[in-house]
């Protein structure tokens, strides 16, 4: 065997004397498919930009040899030769990796000029090739776009061709397909891969996502805390996982977790659609703009129930209007057709809530809570636990004296496993105190839920709880959510792209494409038997990944 | 499987004693204690600010405390009349008056002076030499052309001027968050004719409406606040809008609306909160800008009415009488301090508020 392309020894990180990476060794063959996988925080995003030396303020330690030059003793000036040369790097979120000033071509064809020599004419020619090697559609205009007038697929196609412009060795890929859609991330992959292989790059692929690992790479490096905890080929690490990390890794994938609903008790719904349509006011473009507004409907032609104790899914795409029908199950946008909570109407026909606080809109506000998908963004930074999951007391129930609403504050917060059941009264008063940043996502998530169940509402509104959790946690979190479920009776309104999730807590599941509802039906009818071309291409994407067997 | 629960580590981290928790306010204050500079900058600036607070203990022309003929008086509060220390005239007791140091100067007589002998208006009638005189034993950084203590004049000055700059942030800052705040909660037509309000209104000239109005109005430090505060809160009301549109639509205040909070609630508990960063950024930038903007005033001749201890005035004297280099270097001086201070405050600040710093 040759010798490795690239070969690390005793790599370390440490960001202000604090180390988060512990001397990891790993090779690189040329040509080869290796995966670095961990969860957030395991280091693996940082060991591979400290690779380049991408992090300023990162101390790195050890060697990272590219044959037979050591990466982390080069001057800044022979770095940047290396960088974006023989080393090419694509980022998770193609919007902040491209520069929103200037052209697609443009950007590609200053690696071209810079690096390769190319005369801007040259340059120009091999712009269009690329883009069009990355399988963009109709590449001699897409090279004169901005970066905002392409879709999340078209800028992910660009910066993989931004990245291959100079013909690198190696391709560090940083969580290429986390921010696209299900259907556009194998797309992603497949393409990675044909290019990879045409120009025999080595490509070092970092995600958290274990099953684009199975599908895609030949060897894979497991990280915990900043340690190497097994590595190995994708086959023997996915078969006979050594590390227990690993093993729960591989385990934490979500399982449906319930048996046949029981018959319904005759009770009216809790949340119930009949033609709901919402739409937007978007500026119309030119003069005319100045005098009429466009509309755009976002929702239309909905129609569902939700009986007490259920779960609806709604799947669909980003853009597809999802998160819009859940603003309007909140009641924060107005409506058009009829959205009813316990039998009880958000506003008058045709008129969607009206924005001030009625008693009867608060009483209403009460039965339908929320639990968002960014746990970071969902708590205000700047009041305590207890302030936060109090809130929702000071308006529906201002009559609890402090240490009565102190009591249900602790309760609630019992009830999301998040305190233990008993412990010296001193401490737990201390952790109520606590701000959000003091806790880890999944904490976060858990105040989330406490937040919205301490006012004992009948119906909770899921946007993506689960999407920015680490694999283990968000495996507990559903669980967690199935738990309240059954104790409390609640019905969830479930939004997401993910049909894990979907597979793991929906009763029935409703599927939306451009604002209209495709398919609909039990969980087990949509997923198993899809009927529509869309959810068919939906549980396609990921049915390699996901085999799904019925209870 | 085995799948570790969050719960246990939840409940392990309860028990075992947890440090105290740290507000995110608490945490910018401490890292604003360590930067150095900006600190020790709070502290000097605070400290003279509380000694010019107390000026009349400082400078006056009266003894805080007198004994005469047996009698204890506290002339600084209510200056008896002369005939109260042997003098032949009903009028307040001049204490420069060589006569009446004479008195003090017989046993069992004594009065306890403050440390600079002049009261900002004071005249000093027996100073040896023509004014502006210089630098002398009993006028430390000598007069102005009116006889009056140029040291005395710049502490009562340095008051005048913090007040004031306190005055004008204060009112600004209320007016801007105001602002800032309904524009950027309730955008589109709120917004739209708030942006164009605040267009017209950021266009008027100024300076010669304050001319126009010092000419139609007695002067005063009431109508200066006035007229400043109206053009003063604009630059703040756009940092405070663009957080607001920023925060209004992050999940956590949308999970407050669907809790039922009101409007007014969730601008006060959710949104303001997380929105003064910028609001608490400027705060010594804009009272530098303050003092300045007094000091220049007062250098015109626009501002405050004459007597009044001021810090623009003296420049003014200074430049008047380029001879007399007491007067400029020692407003100069003070001006520098205050406004360095400033600065190196607001830098600590902003070091300490800034989102990109590393939390540790």
């Amino acid at each position: 065997m040759s010798a490795p392309l690239l070969q690390v020894r005793a790599l370390s990180v440490a960001f202000a004397g604090l180390e988060v990476v512990h001397g990891i060794d790993f090779e690189l063959a040329a040509g080869e498919r290796l995966a670095l996988v961990g969860e957030s925080g395991s280091g693996k995003t940082v060991s591979a930009l400290s690779l380049l030396r991408l992090l300023p303020e990162a101390e790195v330690g050890g060697s990272a040899l590219l044959q037979g030059r050591d990466l982390l003793r080069l001057s800044e000036r022979e770095l940047r030769g290396v960088r974006g040369d023989e080393v090419a790097c694509i980022f998770q979120e193609p919007m902040t990796a491209l520069n929103p000033l200037y052209t697609v071509g443009n950007q590609i064809g200053e690696i071209l000029t810079l690096k390769k020599g190319l005369s801007a004419r040259q340059a120009e020619a091999r712009i269009v090739e690329l883009l069009a090697a990355t399988g963009m559609p109709e590449p001699e205009r897409r090279a004169r776009a901005y970066p905002h007038q392409l879709s999340g697929g078209q800028r992910q196609r660009a910066m993989i061709a931004m990245a291959l412009a100079s013909e690198p060795r190696l391709l560090i890929a940083d969580e290429p397909t986390t921010a696209l859609d299900a259907s556009l991330r194998t797309q992603m992959l497949e393409l990675l891969g044909t290019l990879q292989q045409r120009l025999g790059m080595a490509l070092l692929l970092i995600t958290h996502d274990l099953h684009l690992v199975r599908q895609f790479a030949d060897r894979v490096l497991v990280l915990e805390r900043g340690h190497l905890v097994e590595q190995g080929p994708v086959a023997q690490v996915f078969e006979q996982a050594q590390h227990p990390y690993t093993r729960k890794l591989l385990g934490s994938r979500p399982k449906r977790d319930f048996g046949p609903p029981p018959p319904l008790p005759e009770a009216p719904p809790v949340l119930r659609a009949r033609q709901l349509a919402v739409a937007y006011e978007v500026p119309r473009p030119g003069l005319a703009g100045w005098f009429r507004r466009g509309r755009f409907e976002a929702v239309r032609g909905v129609e569902f129930e939700l009986p007490p104790g259920r779960t609806l899914g709604v799947v669909g795409e980003s853009g597809s209007g999802k998160s819009t029908l859940a603003l309007a199950a909140l009641g924060l946008l107005r409506h058009q057709g009829e959205l009813q909570i316990m039998g009880e109407a958000w506003g008058e026909p045709g008129m969607g809530p009206a924005r001030a606080n009625t008693p009867r809109l608060r009483r209403l506000r009460r039965q339908v809570q929320v639990v968002f998908q960014d746990p970071f963004s969902s708590l205000s930074p700047r009041l305590n636990i207890e302030q936060i999951v109090g809130e929702g007391l000071l308006v529906h129930e201002p009559h609890l004296s402090v240490p009565q609403r102190r009591e249900r504050v602790l309760q609630a917060l019992r009830e999301v496993g998040l305190l233990p059941e008993s412990g010296p009264q001193a401490e737990l008063l201390r952790w109520l105190q606590r701000y959000p940043h003091e806790f880890s996502g999944g904490q976060r998530q858990r105040i989330a839920i406490a937040r919205a169940l301490i006012v004992q509402p009948r119906l909770l509104v899921l946007d993506e709880p689960t999407s920015a959790l680490d694999v283990t946690v968000q495996q507990q979190v559903l669980e967690l959510l199935l738990r309240l479920q059954r104790e409390h009776h609640l019905s969830y309104l479930l939004i997401t792209h993910d049909l894990d999730v979907i597979w793991a807590l929906a009763h029935q599941v409703l599927v939306l494409q451009s604002g209209a509802v495709v398919e609909q039906g039990s969980a087990e009818q949509v997923l198993q038997l899809p009927q529509h071309p869309y959810t068919q291409s939906l549980v396609q994407a990921c049915a390699p990944l996901c085999p799904r067997t019925g209870p | 499987m085995s799948v570790l629960t969050e719960a246990p580590a939840a409940a392990s981290a309860a028990a075992t004693p947890l440090p105290p928790a740290l507000s995110p306010g608490r945490l910018a204050w401490r890292r604003f204690r360590r930067h150095r500079l900006g600190f020790y900058s709070l502290i000097l600036f605070g400290l003279l600010f509380v000694l010019s607070l107390g000026a009349e203990l400082i400078a006056n022309d009266r003894p805080l405390l007198a004994r005469y003929g047996g009698q204890l008086h506290a002339p600084l509060l209510h200056n008896p009349p002369e005939t109260a220390f042997g003098g032949d005239f009903e009028t307040p007791t001049d204490f420069h008056d060589p006569f009446i140091q004479r008195q003090f100067e017989q046993p069992g007589n004594w009065a306890l002076f403050p440390p600079i002998r002049f009261h900002h208006s004071s005249i000093n009638y027996f100073a040896p030499e023509p004014h502006p005189s210089g630098p002398s034993a009993s006028n430390w950084l000598g007069t102005d052309d009116r006889g009056r203590d140029v040291a005395a004049r710049l502490l009562y000055g340095f008051r005048l001027s913090v007040l004031f700059a306190l005055a004008l942030t204060a009112v600004g800052v209320l007016l801007g968050v105001l602002a800032g705040a309904i524009q950027g909660y309730y955008g589109g037509r709120v917004d739209l004719v708030g942006q164009r309000f605040i267009e017209v209104w950021g266009s008027m000239p100024e300076l010669y409406l304050l001319i126009i109005f010092s000419a139609l109005f007695e002067p005063g430090l009431l109508l200066l606040l006035v007229l400043l505060s109206l053009f003063g809160w604009m630059g703040l009301s756009d940092y405070v809008r663009a957080e607001f549109l920023r925060n209004r639509q992050l999940d956590y205040v949308r999970a407050a609306r669907a809790m039922g909070l009101s409007n007014w609630q969730i601008m006060r508990r959710h949104i303001l909160p997380n929105s003064l960063t910028p609001v608490v950024t400027f705060l010594p930038f804009r009272m530098s800008a303050a003092i300045l903007a007094l000091t220049a005033l007062d250098f015109l001749g626009l501002g405050v009415p004459p007597g009044t201890p001021s810090l623009g005035e003296l420049l003014a004297q200074g430049k008047n009488n380029l001879d007399a280099w007491w007067i400029s270097l020692g407003t100069f001086a003070v001006l520098v301090l205050t406004l360095l201070l400033l600065t190196f405050m607001g830098d600590g600040l902003r070091d300490a508020l800034d989102p990109r710093k590393v939390q540790r």
